[in-house]
């Protein structure tokens, strides 16, 4: 009697219980708080547990986000973290975590940036966690966790074209509210869920934690073991729900074949409508972010905008979430297609999806975006917006410079 | 002790905007709070305000920087319907008191108000009003106590 979530906790859902973690990931951001409460403790950290990854404000946006991944890089040699990613290595961090085989079914992973729970798409429960207890279990290896409830998400039928994973969480959100998980974790089933490919699942994942979820967890199957292969550290041990509806808090189900490109408009993430209702213009068009940066979906907008011009009215820019998609993107001539449309390409950083730097809004500046949140002011000024959507809505809305349902463009 | 109200789904980036994360120090972080949603609060702030709000208080980004901006404006409790689950975590690992309370729509910014933790009582002086709340699981109520995880690590 367990939810995939009640299994890797070995709880009860309500208990709190105290356990080891597979591994604890910082970075520029978060990491120098912990690394300064590291120091207050004074003690031998788990080195080996701990991923140190500079993403947020690189490369350094200014004298103080200099100085902040300065203090990262001095601490990760101080405490010999030997999984640092510098600049040129890595990419964003979630992405790393992945590709650079940290992240395996059955594992018990924390990370102090929110999205960290895109790691269940691979059958881990992952959550995101703050400064001072990712410091806690470096030093100790262990964290206190409540075994949340858990929400079963069943979505059947064939999704329509153009319809990616971006699509379904975001109308799952639209349906429960940004708090319609608020403590849970979240299981994805159904033969939908079973024909996204593994970059569709993460971007469902990765935006548990905009419903409230504490983790969004799908089940592993083949396509997880396949990527795994040969990437993995060390061994791992899938984990299965034992199936009984009676173990949930709630059952939603949908019917994938009635969701269509979806957007979510400002200033939350719940407040969706389908892109074919939406008259909006648009300045600026962003295609990245740990949501939707991977080559699966720089290739999806590359198709669309293969051979066209982006409007003369938009910025397109274009962020590969890690070094390899950027490579990859490079010999597949992806990168080639953006560079022909217009589209500004840059090297992997969280950017301006958290109004960092590197294409934050100016005031009533709108920009259509590939990104988790829209929060007030969060790619810039207070009165700039920003839309949600998939990849393939984000380039077509750049080459029509308003708000477009691609299969307009056919 | 002033009472500052705030709306439903306060998110991370309006207690503390991203681009002033580049310290983790809460009097520099306070400095900002709020910046953007409500720019007055920074300078007005006082030790032992509190903050009531609705459901969903703190949803958003992990940044601990929410709650260390709220201690160093000098905050000693929020009050909400809900919080989001990170935020709350923050809270007790760095002894920030949170409240699960229901008095959004009871309580005016106006109000002079007075919480007995040891009773688990929310006074409204201004209204002579009373509103019960339930007190913390003990695990968490014992980090608190400790002022915080790092003090209840080194306890142990």
């Amino acid at each position: 009697m367990a939810t995939i979530a009640e299994k890797i906790l070995k709880g009860e859902a309500g208990e709190i219980v105290e356990r080891e973690v597979d591994y604890i990931m910082v970075n520029d951001i978060t990491g120098v708080p912990a690394f300064e409460v590291l120091d207050e403790l004074a003690y031998d950290i788990k080195n080996e547990k701990a991923v140190v990854v500079q993403d947020h404000y690189v490369p350094n946006k200014d004298v103080d986000s200099a100085e902040q991944a300065k203090a990262l890089r001095n601490y990760a040699r101080k405490y010999k973290i030997a999984n640092y990613y510098e600049i040129g290595k890595g990419g964003i961090c979630h992405q790393v975590m992945i590709e650079a085989g940290y992240v395996a079914p059955g594992r018990l992973i924390i990370g102090a940036d929110s999205h960290t729970c895109s790691y269940g798409a691979l059958g881990a429960f992952s959550t995101g966690v703050g400064s001072t207890e990712a410091a806690a279990a470096m030093a100790t290896g262990r964290l206190w966790f409540k075994v949340p409830e858990t929400q079963k998400f069943v979505i059947r039928g064939e999704p329509k074209r153009y319809v990616m994973g971006k699509d379904i969480i975001l109308h799952i959100i639209g349906d429960i509210g940004v708090s319609g998980s608020l403590y849970k974790s979240q299981e994805f089933y159904g033969t939908a869920i079973e024909s996204l490919n593994l970059s569709d699942r993460i971007t469902i994942s990765n935006m548990a934690i905009e419903a409230g979820a504490k983790a969004g967890i799908i089940p592993p199957d083949e396509k997880v073991f396949e990527f795994l292969n040969g990437r993995v550290r060390g061994d791992y041990k899938s984990v299965y729900a034992d199936g009984k509806e009676s173990e949930y808090e709630a059952v939603f189900e949908y019917d994938a074949s009635e969701i269509v490109p979806t957007v979510a408009k400002p200033f939350s993430p719940a407040n969706t409508a389908p892109a074919s209702e939406l008259d909006v213009p648009i300045d600026q068009a962003y295609l990245g972010s740990c949501t939707n940066g991977r080559i699966e979906d720089l290739r999806v907008a590359a198709a669309i905008l293969s051979g066209k011009k982006i409007s003369p009215d938009v910025r397109m820019i274009v962020v590969p979430a890690s070094q390899a998609v950027l490579a990859q993107a490079i010999e597949e001539g992806v990168i080639q297609i953006f560079l022909a449309a217009d589209a500004f390409v840059s090297g992997p950083t969280c950017g301006a999806c958290l109004g960092g730097h590197m294409g934050v809004l100016a005031k009533d500046e709108r920009c259509i975006s590939t990104t988790n949140r829209n929060f007030i002011g969060r790619m810039g000024h207070k009165d700039s917006e920003v839309y949600l959507a998939n990849p393939a809505v984000v380039a077509a809305s750049a080459i029509t410079g308003r708000i477009t349902d691609p299969t307009e463009l056919e | 002790m002033r009472v500052w109200k705030f709306g439903p789904d306060v998110d991370t980036d309006q207690i503390i905007p991203a681009e002033y994360l580049t310290t983790g120090d809460p009097k520099k972080l306070a400095t900002h709070a709020f910046a953007k949603m409500r720019p007055e609060f920074a300078e007005e702030a006082r030790s032992g305000d509190v903050i009531i709000a609705a459901e969903n208080f703190g949803c958003g980004s992990s940044r601990e920087h929410a709650p260390r901006a709220l201690i160093g404006a000098g905050i000693s409790c929020v009050v909400a319907k809900s919080f989001a689950r990170i935020f709350f975590r923050n809270s007790i690992n760095i002894g920030l008191p949170l409240i699960e309370a229901d008095v959004f729509d009871k309580i005016e910014e106006t109000d002079k108000i007075a919480i007995d933790f040891g009773d688990g009582v929310i006074r409204d002086i201004t209204k002579d009003e009373e509103y019960e709340f339930k007190p913390l699981p003990e695990f968490m109520q014992k980090l608190l106590d400790s002022g915080g995880l790092i003090n209840y690590i080194k306890k142990q």
